[in-house]
């Protein structure tokens, strides 16, 4: 699977580099554990910020294959320790790029996909039948109970949407069929710019069969914007009681520097093998899965 | 009593729910990339056998139940319970009609089962894997009469019936597997 990769970014001009695992920040994301080193430091949830930091050093198109690490995620596609599989290419947005990861899934499980490229909003407005961008969490909360999928207690509404995304829609996709889900809610844009209708985010998701496998961007550049966001993830864990995590300034200044228009993605390649391979466990395909280490 | 999180969750494990114990089957963390984590999973009623699936948030708590599954022998019966006691410290429980319901046609005098207790209550009894019990009642064998399998119905100590080889006799003692209600061998003394 990895010389199929590298051959491919080869072919494409896109250089091969490797960034620290170890870091001194952390990610101010809410929703993602990081692990943190005793002698100080964090070890990496992506390799996101130190390759922004070469792509606004004037790197070109660039590729990683690392392990990164999350905190308290272990399951069936799940370890805290897995391999990603992270490019960025100068000059594509987020639908040229979706092109690109469908071309590369191709070439690794060599053979032919039906593709389905929807929107978020269609996706819920055809599985559901409500506008993910309209409806109130009471209608999402009411929704959940309907199907037998609400956990106790309230949430805020992009995890009410998260939990509709993961638990009925995903699971619909057929099994065989590569979806990509385009244009996330502008609540959820992560590192993605703002689409013209402000609503929405140039970020999508590439899904085979109810497996998600990769995550991309139309990259945000906007180093204004970059810092509220920070600032806004940094809040959010005050709220819930998360430990603070300090930014990473290095990457903020490399942002404030001037990184290019690109549009970067993320994929997991342990869960690109299972797929590849028809395995039921992400263990099938780790030497040794967390509970084994 | 302790509780668990449901990073802790595992097969077998007993919580309470809506005041009722249950057992974890299934656990499934489901986690879409940049969101909220959740767990699904599938749990049994220790009280009624109604197995339902429940979602809960990732580092979400709940009560552990204070369910055991202790080993008690049986004594007797009263036709309203089912009295077991602990061979240890001699304390007795009464079992309901429904806690003994799978179990209450091989309970012999003296026989060990395994009592899950929820709080110290009698939930269910599970009578060992395997049983000897005396023929009460049954007919004779007659030879070539192969209609059912060659297999004629027994009546045991207990009340039970169970389909025996045709040689068996009243009289003899039988030894059934519990968990299916057959027949496995003779166990005459």
């Amino acid at each position: 699977m990895l010389q199929r990769i590298r051959a491919f970014f080869m072919a494409r001009g896109v250089l091969e580099v490797e960034t620290p695992l170890l870091s001194r920040a952390g990610n101010t994301d809410p929703s993602i554990t990081s692990l943190e080193v005793r002698d100080g430091g964090w070890l990496h949830t992506s390799p996101e910020f130190p390759m922004k930091r070469l792509l606004a050093a004037g790197s070109g198109d660039i590729y990683q294959i690392c392990k990164v690490f999350r905190g308290g995620e272990s399951g069936r596609f799940h370890n805290p320790e897995f391999t990603l599989l992270e490019w960025y290419r100068l000059g594509f947005d987020d639908c040229r790029l979706a092109d690109e990861v469908v071309a590369l899934i191709s070439e690794v499980a060599a053979r032919r996909f039906d593709v389905v490229s929807v929107s978020y909003r269609s996706l819920f407005l055809d599985a559901l039948g409500i506008d993910p961008l309209r409806t109130g969490v009471d209608e999402l909360q009411a929704l959940a109970r309907s199907r037998g999928i609400a956990p106790d207690g309230d949430m805020p509404r992009d995890d009410w949407l998260d939990l509709l995304l993961s638990h009925i829609v995903t699971p619909s996709f057929p099994t065989d069929r590569l979806t990509v889900v385009t244009d996330y809610p502008a609540s959820q844009a992560a590192l993605a710019r703002l689409n013209a209708d402000g609503e929405t985010a140039a970020r999508f998701e590439i899904y085979w069969g109810a497996v998600e496998l990769a995550n991309g961007y139309f990259e945000l550049t906007d180093p204004v914007e970059q810092r509220r966001r920070v600032a806004a993830e940094q809040s959010a864990r005050r709220q819930r009681g998360l430990p603070p995590i300090r930014a990473d300034e290095r990457f903020l200044q490399a942002i404030d520097h001037g990184l290019p228009d690109c549009a970067g993605v993320a994929l997991g390649l342990d869960r690109l093998l299972m797929k590849v391979m028809g395995a039921e466990h992400i263990g099938e395909v780790i030497a040794f899965d967390a509970g084994r280490a | 009593m302790a509780t668990y999180s449901t990073n802790e969750f595992r097969g077998g494990m007993k919580i309470l729910l809506d005041g009722d114990p249950y057992s974890i089957i299934e656990n499934e963390f489901v986690k879409p990339g940049k969101g909220q984590a959740f767990n699904r999973v599938k749990v049994r009623n220790l009280k009624n056998g109604r197995v339902l699936e429940k979602t809960f948030k990732s580092g979400e708590t709940v009560e552990a139940a204070d369910v055991i599954d202790t080993e008690m022998q049986y004594i007797y019966n009263d036709g309203d319970f089912w009295y077991f006691m602990d061979p240890n410290t001699y304390e007795q429980v009464g079992a309901s009609k429904a806690a003994v319901e799978g179990a209450v046609k091989y309970l012999k005098e003296q026989d060990t089962c395994v009592v899950t207790l929820w709080n110290g209550e009698p939930l269910l009894v599970t009578p060992p894997n395997f049983v000897e019990l005396l023929v009460t009642q049954c007919d004779p064998g007659v030879r070539g009469d192969t209609a059912q399998g060659a297999t004629k119905p027994a009546t045991v100590e207990t009340g039970a019936t169970v389909r025996v080889p045709l040689f068996i006799e009243e009289g003899d003692v039988l030894k059934i597997d519990t968990r299916t209600g057959e027949y496995i061998s003779r166990a005459n003394k």
